[in-house]
């Protein structure tokens, strides 16, 4: 049994960070069969985080983001085609070329997309766009070097507020629209929303917040646009961050349990079908998943995160090829980064998974800090602002629920360490961003409100 | 050559500042900038700093070579 | 042997030349291993590394209860230890000076070679002496803007300085203590004058930038810029030469070692790396629990002084695969060799640089060379643990 599983046909869809990284894992672990990587962008797998911060900033080029291989991965790689369904009796993979993959075991990891600006019409004006590609990247970080007079950004998540800052350093007047009360409230609760809009107006940063944007103007070409107080910003450029969506339509015929919070599947990353009932040969690694964690009560958790796709795409491989016994639960606690206006902002656990929060060390005024999560009594999450050599003191107080608020003795920690204030983590459907850490277990509904 | 640092690991020990500077920026305090492309004269550099991070979140290699396999 | 005294074997000057048998015992005992004196010593390589990133964990003296000055920043806890190692970050590093220690490897090469000069065959040399030493002194001075000829007046100093740096559970300190405070106060005034000299004049060198630091607000006061250059000159030059010196010792004791680096020179920097975590220069960090803390069980009362050992951490087989096994190539190496955290190494660059180049040059000289003595004679120090001499020949 063992033996089987180390060769016959794995087909993965999806080539980029999750894809590459189960791919390597699949060779590492022992894998000798024909492996299949289908992506639907042209390009071999690159990386994203920079296309918002080197390639805006003008330090790199867009098309220089490959992702370096730890070893061969000996795959065929399909670049350029889209998968547009999967047999689960004929244990096939469709493609737009009318082609079909026949495989043993599947793995899915076919990520998520920018949210696109609702109207069609306005999203099609010249100087409007979203940042999730290459291309995306190629074409903003152009028109950012032409010197526009204004960027607007719809969207004060980490992606609209690492925008934002990028455009503050090359000298350029930004405007950031955000629904929701601050920057980043979404993923990181009141507190720190508050230090984030701050850094955004003391760099300069144009931010309205409580409001949405109406209309994007233009004549073919971007000119402005309306927002929901009534207010006009007029700007030649506007980058829409309203978060993510899952790349899960070409599964909707499927059977899997797919849906526009993902795909849902078990702590092994074996993908449910629509019944509930758990494949033993569909796999499902990266932002495209949904997972129960049970440092959070069990819920199931989506997550964008860099750190996450390479877990999780690592537990996949390995639980492709080894039986049962020797399957291995995903289990690592969330992390996550941003670099913003100077600032380095990092976190672990769920900070959404919170009712609580204390500073634990340093100081909002020193924009240097550490800020404790706790929910109903436990440390579930922890965010250090240029503080990330404290992370893995937290990150071990996650992991081993230990009693909030933390105990005391940093020698850093403030007076305020031990007053635990609300964390304040809002209502996802009103902001504008979409959060990066999302809780799809207990509150569906509520989660696909939001757009 | 390609580089990609782990910043998921990185803790701002800057080690790959000091071998590289030319390749990796601090960013502020702590956040991390690096050149993900590595031109051949700077590679030995690159490769310093990999060794030398504390906590092992420099990769360096080539890309997918996608009709090379 | 009974666990508590095993501080007191492994800082027991016959246990120098090879201590690894006693960081076995400890973590066979571990995780905490109380002490005789009522300290305690941790050797496991995950719990060392949780500690040394545990913000409760002070470095400062005076949190156990000592009196005295205000120490340096290697002894200092955040906030203030992270302002003033800023501060000395300035001209050394990034983010304001991040080329000046990649700008040094010329000069680190040149300094390598003119001690190479005299090393022919048929000789025999003193590595520590006329080599591991020397370098990184060199080095040290023109960063620092020290005069090379005053070696042997900063070396008296330094002496008493480390010997009262130093972990010895059992010996009265009373008497070093003071000695190294009328060292470090006779060694602090000459870098002030050193630096005072260059107070308005533009200089190339980090205490120049020091007394010349235009913003009030990034100057060091006269006691910090004093206890900083003490700092820097000490760490500077006792620390690199055990780096490099354990070097030489492991490579002429594995000549297999030796051939594949001989072959692969590109594997240099991660031998060095393997070295930082085989053979670590530093064997010991102490700190203080600001509050009761708890591991694995046990808890340990806020002032007790906590010996971390990192030399042990290194060869935990918990962590490290085959860890008594010297492998130049090794991956995944997360030594603790630079310690870890907030306090990591702050000359950790230059202790690389000068290594990789020292062991790089030494190389096609080394395999015809051959140990005079082995083990060699060590230093007296057991927490800067490296041979006092080398004798090769050649």
């Amino acid at each position: 049994m063992a033996d089987d599983l180390k060769s016959g046909r794995i087909v993965v869809v999806g080539a980029s960070l999750a894809g590459l990284r189960a791919a390597e894992k699949l060779r590492e672990e022992g894998f000798t069969g024909s492996l299949t990587v289908v992506g639907d962008e042209p390009h071999v797998p690159y990386d994203r985080p920079p296309l918002s911060k080197q390639v805006l900033l003008g330090q790199a080029t867009a098309d220089t983001t490959e992702l370096p291989v730890r070893r061969n991965a000996d795959a065929e790689w399909r670049l350029g085609v889209r998968a547009t369904g999967v047999d689960l009796t004929a244990k096939r993979v469709l493609l737009a070329d009318g082609e079909s993959l026949p495989y043993d075991r599947l793995l899915i990891t076919t990520g998520t997309r920018a949210r696109p600006w609702p109207n069609p019409e306005e999203a099609g004006l010249a100087g409007v766009f979203t940042l999730r590609t290459r291309e995306d990247a190629a074409g903003l970080s152009e028109r950012l070097s032409a010197g526009p007079e204004r960027v607007l950004v719809i969207g004060a998540g980490f992606t609209g507020s690492e925008i934002a800052s990028a455009c503050r350093e090359r000298g350029l007047e930004v405007t950031v629209a955000e629904r929701g009360p601050a920057p980043l409230v979404g993923a990181l609760g009141g507190t720190l929303s508050k230090l984030a809009a701050v850094m955004h107006r003391n760099h300069g940063v144009d931010l309205r917040t409580g409001v949405t944007v109406t209309a994007l103007n233009g004549n073919g070409a971007f000119t402005g646009a309306q927002l929901s107080d009534g207010s006009r910003v007029e700007a030649d450029v506007c980058v829409v961050a309203l978060g993510a969506v899952r790349n899960v339509e070409w599964l909707a015929d499927s059977g899997l349990a797919a849906d526009p919070r993902g795909i849902a599947c078990d702590a092994g990353c074996r993908a449910f079908n629509m019944y509930g009932i758990v494949t033993d040969d569909v796999f499902v690694a990266g932002d495209v998943s949904r997972f129960p964690h049970p440092l959070f009560g069990y819920q199931m958790l989506s997550l964008e995160h860099w750190g996450n796709a390479v877990e999780q795409a690592e537990v996949a491989a390995h639980n492709m090829v080894n039986p049962g016994p020797l399957r291995r639960p995903h289990l690592a606690v969330p992390v996550f980064w941003s670099t913003q206006f100077g600032l380095n902002i990092k976190s672990v656990g769920v900070p959404t998974y919170s009712d609580h929060l204390v500073i634990a060390q340093g100081s909002l005024e020193a924009r240097r800090l550490a800020m404790v999560y706790g929910f109903k009594g436990r440390v579930t999450a922890a965010v250090t602002v240029d503080m990330a050599k404290s992370l893995d003191y937290y990150r071990h107080l996650i992991e081993t629920g230990a009693p909030f608020p933390p105990p005391p003795g940093a020698a850093d920690r403030p007076i305020a360490a031990d007053v635990p204030v609300p964390s304040d983590v809002p209502d996802p459907s009103v902001l504008s961003h979409g959060p990066t850490v999302a809780l799809t277990g207990h509150l569906p509904d509520r989660r696909l409100t939001v757009v | 050559m390609r580089t990609v640092v782990d910043l998921t690991r990185c803790q701002g020990y800057a080690q790959c500042v000091f071998l590289a500077p030319e390749m990796f920026e601090l960013h502020g305090e702590e956040g991390l900038l690096y050149a993900t492309a590595v031109p051949d004269d700077q590679v030995e550099r690159v490769r310093q700093a990999a060794a030398a991070c504390p906590v092992q979140a420099i990769l360096l290699g080539e890309e997918v070579s996608p009709d090379g396999r | 042997m009974d666990s508590e005294t095993l501080l007191a074997r492994i800082t027991d000057y016959a246990s120098r030349p090879d201590p690894y048998p006693l960081y076995a015992e400890l973590r066979e005992a571990g995780p905490v291993v109380w002490q005789a004196g009522g300290n305690c010593l941790i050797g496991g390589y995950h719990h060392v590394a949780a500690l040394l990133h545990d913000p409760r964990m002070s470095a400062d003296p005076r949190t156990g209860g000592e009196l005295g000055h205000k120490p340096p920043f290697l002894r200092l806890d955040d906030p203030e230890h992270h302002r003033l190692r800023n501060l000395a970050m300035r001209p050394f590093g990034p983010p304001h000076s991040p080329g000046r220690v990649d700008g040094m490897r010329g000069e680190i090469r040149r300094i390598t070679e003119e001690l190479m000069t005299s090393f022919e065959p048929g000789r025999q040399v003193d590595i520590v002496d006329d080599f591991a030493y020397p370098l990184p002194v060199t080095v040290i001075c023109r960063l620092l803007g020290v005069p090379h000829e005053d070696e042997p007046l900063f070396r008296a100093w330094s002496d008493v300085l480390v010997t009262a740096a130093d972990v010895r559970p059992d010996a009265d300190s009373t008497e070093s203590d003071k000695a190294g405070d009328q060292a470090r106060i006779e060694m602090g005034g000459y870098l002030l004058e050193l630096a005072e000299r260059r107070r308005g004049k533009p200089s190339e060198d980090m205490l120049g930038a020091f007394v010349n630091e235009p913003d009030p607000a990034l100057r060091l006061t006269q006691e910090e810029l004093a206890e900083t250059a003490v700092l820097l000159l000490i760490a500077g030059h006792e620390t690199t030469v055990n780096l490099i010196t354990n070097g030489v010792l492991t490579l002429l004791r594995r000549p297999d070692s030796l051939d594949l680096l001989r072959r692969e020179p590109h594997l240099l920097p991660s031998a060095v790396e393997e070295l930082l975590r085989y053979e670590p220069p530093v064997h010991m960090r102490e700190r203080i629990p600001h509050a009761d803390i708890d591991i694995a069980g046990t808890t340990i009362p806020r002032g007790t002084s906590v010996v971390l050992a990192l030399a042990s951490g290194n060869r935990d087989p918990k962590r490290f695969h085959e860890p008594d096994r010297f492998d130049p190539a090794r991956p995944d190496n997360q030594h603790l060799g630079f310690g870890g955290g907030i306090h990591l190494c702050y000359g950790a660059p230059l202790a690389r640089l000068e290594a990789q180049a020292a062991l790089g040059a030494l190389l096609p000289h080394l395999g015809t060379a051959g140990l005079v003595q082995d083990p060699p004679p060590y230093r007296q120090n057991a927490m800067l643990r490296g041979p006092r001499h080398l004798h090769v020949q050649f």
